[in-house]
């Protein structure tokens, strides 16, 4: 199985991840052995893409009612016959971008959420708006819980989720995999389904690593050897293959330590079991009483004179 | 600790400053729903790279740092066993309550969604990992904390209130309700009553609510800076660090002492009362240390990690850096001397640089020394400066209400006949 069919690899997989979402014992149990092998993701290969777009629009047409997405007008067109966002925003969750180098040497390349291992936006969000499915590893966003506090935006090293700033009633907006959408119905998300050069592949992580991995074997001259999401930020399910360096894709160079877990470990220290806390304010109890107890109420003359100034 | 230590400033309300202030706060207030109305983005530049702008930066993160003159006070006078700070309590108080109240306010101007904020009190969302959420749970139960050691002063003027002015309130209340005067009479004789049943017995646990005022901004304000940590690749190296709850926390003691003494000296200027020059000198020793132990976490932890060449690199950052190094080190320095420790001027030079420097760190902290990434820019709407000026303006304006009202100021003892007679005290003279 060395170069599956692209039909073959996406049905096959569609169908697993269906079974996956679908069976909840089986998929905690593999989830929990395997590491979280099972969990979904996506493969962008940059050097496949031909900038068509199409997962773009699919996305918008099959999100736009539950993510609240709207068009996005350029300037020039006062009609509204194209949707032209210039970045990820409030009404666009994925996007392709053109970097050129020069004439001869450009690279397409997608943003969408990165769908972390260890995601920052889950770990800051205060409220649980943003949660970590722990079998499938899909970063979902909930509306009805979500305070609109932005913290999940200081905290995305990748700035991914937006916010929706010309709204009175405001969301966050990224990408959660079609969560609710296309992979409840069809089980496999918009982008991948219609990208008609098999440059977004949908699947599991583990195969989609083994995917990536083929490749750059068979093709070393191709591709810059190294699988981007595999470790960056702890690793991450969306994952990229290019022919060129992914900084200049605007894709950051980040260290393999997920910043969560360096936060959270300082949290958890100053917070262990509220013992600190607790200690804190019994011993400054114990310390006022104290005091108190050499300033009987009402003394207050005596206070001064016995306090004196000069200490 | 004796009410006796506070009374009511005696002084027309409706000054010309107190016109511009309202002024002021009414153009903020007319921004704010313009802000619900048509979203965050009609007022503010605000971006996705720069979530957060100055509603966070000074209202939050700054504004309760200064907001800390209640918390360094108390535990100068509870835990340091310092009593003769007590009469400068209450106006701690008070401005600390104002401080967290307005900021608190101001989140919920900057939140997208406030109306979904009840999901704090459902144990299901709370979300520990979250320094934010911590943040959100503390300063809703410090307010009220404030609110309820600010009770006596309230409790007090109900008890004190004399007849004439009962009487007035009664006449008043009965034109605008039409209720019969000796019901009102009954009503508010009532209030009195309940009053002078409530205070001692909140007296007797004062003690424990006041070192639960102390607990918890100990908490939150670590947490402020904890905020940040989760931005390592974003935040500068200068500033980014897994000391960060530890320097916010001393930040906030340092900006509370200087805070009073800035307070301290503008309200005695302002009302023209005498300096208390002695309470402020002994404050300003305070000082000094703390911030000594500051700067030492600052550069030992740059040196422990290596990036104490980013000082040097003159850029942009090292720039701003340097800045509030050096005033907060130049405050420090000006209050070392004793002879400048006893001068009303060198004092509110000195705490304004400290005040100033300490507020910049966390300004960039949260704005200036972060970087989301090539192509972001930010800086603040004329819009977002109205708001954020209109809720200062708001807090200033009910303090100066409020101390007219209720009896907040320091007594001054035996004083008071020489203070009113002396419509223009000399500062420096006094204690020279």
């Amino acid at each position: 199985m060395a170069q599956p069919t692209r039909r073959g690899f996406l049905v096959g997989l569609a169908a697993g991840s269906v079974a996956l979402l679908n069976s909840e014992a089986l998929a905690s149990a593999i989830g929990e052995v395997e590491g979280g092998q099972n969990e979904l993701g996506m493969l962008y290969d940059a050097s496949k893409c031909v900038g068509c777009k199409a997962c773009m629009a699919g996305c918008k047409r099959v999100n736009g009612d539950y993510g609240s997405l709207s068009y996005e007008r350029a300037p020039f067109d006062q009609d509204g016959l194209w949707d032209a966002p210039a970045d990820l925003s409030g009404s666009t969750r994925t996007l392709i971008k053109l970097f050129k180098q020069s004439d001869s040497e450009w690279s397409y390349v997608k943003y969408s959420c990165m769908h972390c291992r260890k995601p920052s936006c889950v770990s800051v969000c205060p409220v649980s708006a943003m949660t970590r499915d722990p079998r499938t590893g899909i970063v979902d966003y909930s509306k009805d819980t979500c305070i609109g506090c932005r913290y999940c935006q200081v905290a995305c090293a990748f700035n991914i989720p937006r916010f929706q700033w010309d709204s009175a009633t405001p969301q966050i907006v990224k990408c959660d995999l079609c969560l609710h959408t296309n992979l409840a119905k069809k089980g496999i998300t918009a982008c991948a389904e219609v990208c008609p050069t098999g440059a977004i592949l949908f699947g599991k992580r583990a195969d989609l690593l083994a995917t990536a991995r083929a490749r750059l074997a068979e093709q070393p001259g191709l591709y810059l050897n190294h699988i981007y999401g595999e470790n960056e930020v702890g690793g991450t399910n969306h994952l990229y293959l290019a022919a060129m360096p992914f900084d200049r894709l605007g894709l950051p160079q980040l260290p393999g330590n997920p910043p969560a877990e360096f936060s959270e470990k300082i949290q958890h220290t100053i917070y262990k079991g509220f013992v600190a806390p607790v200690a804190l304010y019994g011993t400054l109890c114990w310390l006022a009483l104290r005091n108190l107890k050499k300033h009987p109420d009402g003394s207050h003359a005596g206070d001064e004179k016995g306090d004196g100034h000069e200490s | 600790m004796s009410h006796d230590d506070f009374q009511r400033h005696e002084a027309s309300i409706f000054t010309p400053a107190f016109f511009v202030l309202l002024l002021l706060t009414l153009i903020g207030f007319f921004l704010v729903a313009l802000r619900f109305i048509k979203g965050i983005g009609a007022v503010s530049n605000m971006s996705d790279g720069y979530p957060w702008g100055i509603w966070i930066t000074y209202d939050v993160a700054t504004g309760t740092a200064i907001a800390c003159g209640g918390y360094a006070m108390a535990i100068l006078v509870y835990i340091r066993n310092q009593m003769h700070y007590h009469p400068m309590i209450r106006s701690a108080i008070l401005t600390s309550l104002f401080g967290y109240g307005l900021a608190g306010f101001s989140v919920m101007v900057d939140v997208g969604r406030p109306w979904n904020a009840y999901n704090f009190f459902i144990p299901s969302k709370w979300q520990i990992n979250s320094a934010m959420f911590e943040v959100a749970l503390c300063v809703m139960a410090y307010t009220t904390v404030l609110l309820i050691e600010f009770l006596p002063a309230l409790l007090t003027r109900l008890e004190e209130a004399d007849r004439k002015s009962v009487h007035r309130l009664v006449e008043w209340l009965h034109c605008k309700t039409g209720v019969a005067p000796n019901r009102l009479m009954t009503r508010l004789e009532w209030v009195q009553a309940m009053a002078s049943w409530l205070r001692p017995r909140l007296d007797k646990v004062l003690i424990f609510i006041i070192v639960l005022g102390i607990t918890l901004p100990t908490m939150h304000q670590s947490s402020l800076g904890s905020l940040l940590l989760i931005a390592s690749t974003k935040l500068h190296p200068l500033w980014h660090t897994g000391f960060l709850p530890l320097l916010f926390l001393i930040n906030c003691v340092y900006i509370g002492y200087s805070i009073c003494i800035l307070e301290s000296v503008l309200s005695s200027y302002g009302f023209k009362r005498p300096y208390e020059t002695k309470e402020l000198a002994g404050l300003a020793t305070i000082i000094p240390w703390v911030t000594v132990i500051w700067l030492t976490v600052v550069f030992g932890d740059l040196a422990w990690r290596g990036q104490l060449g980013k000082i040097f690199a003159f850029d942009f950052y090292a720039g701003f850096f340097l800045l509030e190094i050096a005033l907060v080190g130049g405050g420090s320095l000006i209050l070392f001397s004793a002879k400048n420790r006893r001068s009303v001027r060198w004092l509110f030079v000195s705490a304004a640089l400290i005040v100033l420097g300490g507020a910049l760190y966390r300004f960039n902290v949260y704005l200036i020394g972060f970087n989301p990434g090539e192509g972001w820019r930010y800086f603040p709407s004329l819009a977002e400066f109205m708001i954020t000026i209109g809720i200062i303006a708001f807090e200033i304006l009910c303090y100066k209400v409020l101390v007219k009202i209720l009896p907040v100021l320091p007594r001054l003892h035996g004083r008071d006949h020489q203070a009113q007679a002396d419509r223009t005290p000399c500062p420096l003279a006094e204690h020279a």
